[in-house]
């Protein structure tokens, strides 16, 4: 079982979501959604300023098996991107949840965040899919 | 090891070069070059001995089992190649005008004929180079219809998320946006999600019919309804033709386009790039928008249809049309089959796919879809192997090739995790699909009893595991001296 730490919220889609204490939010993928892809080869994060909503596919992580699309978990605007990841893809292998975040947004509305699962339901549906 | 590393400096291939050769006086002396060429320096024989046991190392179609899911890996007869590689073919400039070129004319249009009577469409254009140009020809075509009626609202194209990524990518390229349909458990297209997905703003659908999970679409009729009630036009990606050609018509489901790959379906030689062909076919609303040429047939005579007969045409999609070896090499394939020939494709493809799926249950196997048919492909799933023995489906696939088997398509569809996608196509032997389902038999023995010996195959060929990371991010294919 991949590690699910309770204090972010998830999205069906593997997402994961940490608000800051300045409002602003940071976001990844998650340990489970790493495992699936395998090695990361290649990250297309979103522009700083860009505009996304719910659902929107923002960013691009590709691994040796698939690449696959990260869809933005709320509607907001890029304030910045994980620049990093560009020459080492692979941390998102290794610290899914640290240095492996992809992108911070600033929120349209908080209140979005509510929608999310928590750490139980994400893990309720990881282990479903297992 | 590189040809460039049997090089000797000053060693050159001179046994075809006539002995008096005039100095090439006109070019300006300050265009020569003062440097050397950077070529390696070989004889002739080290040439062909170097090429040899480079193809001797291969793993092609000619030499082993290939059951490449999705890519329909059948065997390409040679009298298809020695029949296209008649004089009168090979020395036709594409540029001979249409009066002295009738005898090609005659089997592309024959072709053309073919294959709309086969796929149950009203018009064909063999125009396209190529399955991805075909899909791009086929969504330029449901824009141009859109934009013909004014109906600019339309921005969306629907694409199952079984799809193959070029549907995907076809759309994006064709400046629509790309929503995503969720399938169901037994396979099939979620109606209820269609249903809400469509709208005013639904240019098509993209569909692979059967689809990339191996299992047909049952519910059809009911998909093109909702996308034709909405406003919106069917396309059929026609990477799956084998599994239903002569059988079933696109063109009946109620398609309004559809790319061929007649590399696939009909049997030309392809992998490694190509070259591959891709006619489109559209239903009467499309007829206007086809890409040309196209060839027609007036008054006993045949002659390219070009802008000034088709002017809505969606355009030209390279300098002549299409690959003219390639679609010839489809025609004779298609004239030896007949109607009744391709019906015998269909039936041996999916009868060879289901034997297959069969026997590997049986042996303990865990299919995607336990209560589907077979198409003319289906998916195992090592999910098991990978969990509890940490053996995964790129192990069992790396193993295989000792075994002497091409392996399968690996990872592919995305949906189901560690599968293995397998399609024997109809011109296996029973005995030669038993030899692969015992190497699998016996690969998953090993995993058990064994692991090491899966996890760090192949052992028997020249390379041995490949880094793929590495291959992926810092890729170098340049020789430098």
């Amino acid at each position: 079982m991949s590690n699910v730490p309770t204090e972010l919220r998830y999205t069906k889609s593997h997402e994961w979501v940490r608000r800051e204490d300045d409002g602003t939010v940071t976001i990844g993928i998650t340990e489970h959604a790493q495992e699936l892809l395998g090695d990361l080869v290649f990250v297309e994060a979103p522009e700083a300023g860009s505009t996304y909503a719910v659902g929107d596919d923002c960013a691009v992580v590709e691994s040796v098996k698939a690449a696959s699309d990260v869809y933005s978990p709320l509607t907001g605007d890029i304030i910045e991107a994980n620049e990093a990841l560009a020459d080492t893809p692979e941390v998102i292998n290794s610290d899914p949840y640290g240095e492996g975040w992809i992108f911070k947004m600033k929120l349209a509305d908080e209140g979005e965040l509510d929608s999310l699962l928590d750490a139980s339901a994400y893990a309720e549906q990881i282990a479903a899919e297992d | 090891m590189l040809i460039f590393e049997h090089s000797q400096p000053g060693r050159a291939n001179t046994a075809q070069i006539p002995r008096d050769i005039d100095k090439v006086a006109d070019i300006p002396e300050q265009f020569l070059r003062t440097t050397p060429v950077g070529l390696p320096e070989v004889s002739e024989m080290q040439t062909v001995r170097h090429f040899t046991r480079l193809s001797q190392k291969n793993f092609s179609i000619d030499t082993q089992f290939y059951p490449l899911g999705s890519c329909t890996m059948k065997y390409n007869p040679r009298g298809c190649n020695s029949l296209a590689l008649l004089p009168g073919f090979t020395q036709r400039h594409p540029l001979t005008p249409d009066n002295l070129s009738q005898g090609f004319l005659a089997c592309m249009f024959d072709l053309q004929e073919m294959l709309k009577d086969v796929t149950g469409m009203k018009g064909v254009s063999m125009a396209p180079m190529a399955g991805a140009q075909g899909e791009f020809a086929g969504v330029a075509m449901i824009r141009a219809y859109h934009d013909a009626k004014g109906d600019d609202a339309r921005t969306e194209i629907l694409v199952p998320d079984a799809a193959h990524g070029t549907n995907p990518a076809t759309a994006t390229m064709c400046n629509y946006k790309v929503k995503e349909i969720p399938t169901d458990d037994q396979g099939d297209v979620d109606i209820e999600a269609l249903k809400a997905a469509v709208g005013p703003q639904t240019a098509g659908i993209m569909l692979t019919n059967p689809s990339t999970l191996g299992v047909f679409e049952r519910r059809i009729k009911d998909i093109a309804d909702i996308v034709h009630n909405a406003g919106g036009l069917l396309y059929y990606d026609g990477a799956n033709l084998n599994a239903i050609l002569g059988k079933v018509k696109p063109g009946d489901m109620g398609f309004d386009v559809i790319h061929m790959n007649l590399h696939k379906t009909f049997s030309t030689p392809h992998g490694g790039g190509g070259p591959g062909a891709g006619p489109v076919g559209v239903s009467e609303r499309l007829l206007p928008y086809m890409p040309v040429p196209v060839v027609t047939k007036q008054d006993d005579q045949y002659r390219l249809l070009t802008e000034k007969d088709i002017p809505e045409t969606m355009g030209r999609l390279s300098a002549f049309m299409g690959n003219a070896g390639v679609l010839l090499r489809a025609y004779i394939y298609a004239s030896m089959l007949g109607r009744d020939g391709m019906q015998r494709v269909a039936e041996f493809a999916t009868l060879n796919a289901n034997y297959m799926m069969a026997r590997l249950k049986q042996a303990g196997f865990q299919l995607a879809f336990e209560n589907r048919r077979a198409t003319h492909e289906f998916i195992v799933t090592l999910k098991k192997q990978s969990k509890e023995l940490h053996v995964s489906a790129m192990d069992f696939a790396k193993r295989l090739l000792d075994y002497n088997y091409h392996a399968p398509t690996t990872y592919f569809p995305l949906l189901v995790p560690e599968c293995f996608l397998i399609e024997p196509t109809e011109t296996e032997t029973k005995q030669e699909m038993d030899g692969f389902i015992d190497a699998m038999i016996k690969i998953n023995e090993e995993a058990q009893s064994n692991s090491d010996l899966v996890t760090s195959a192949p052992h028997t060929l020249p390379v041995k595991r490949l880094d793929d990371v590495k291959a992926a991010k810092q890729l170098d294919l340049s020789w430098n001296n």
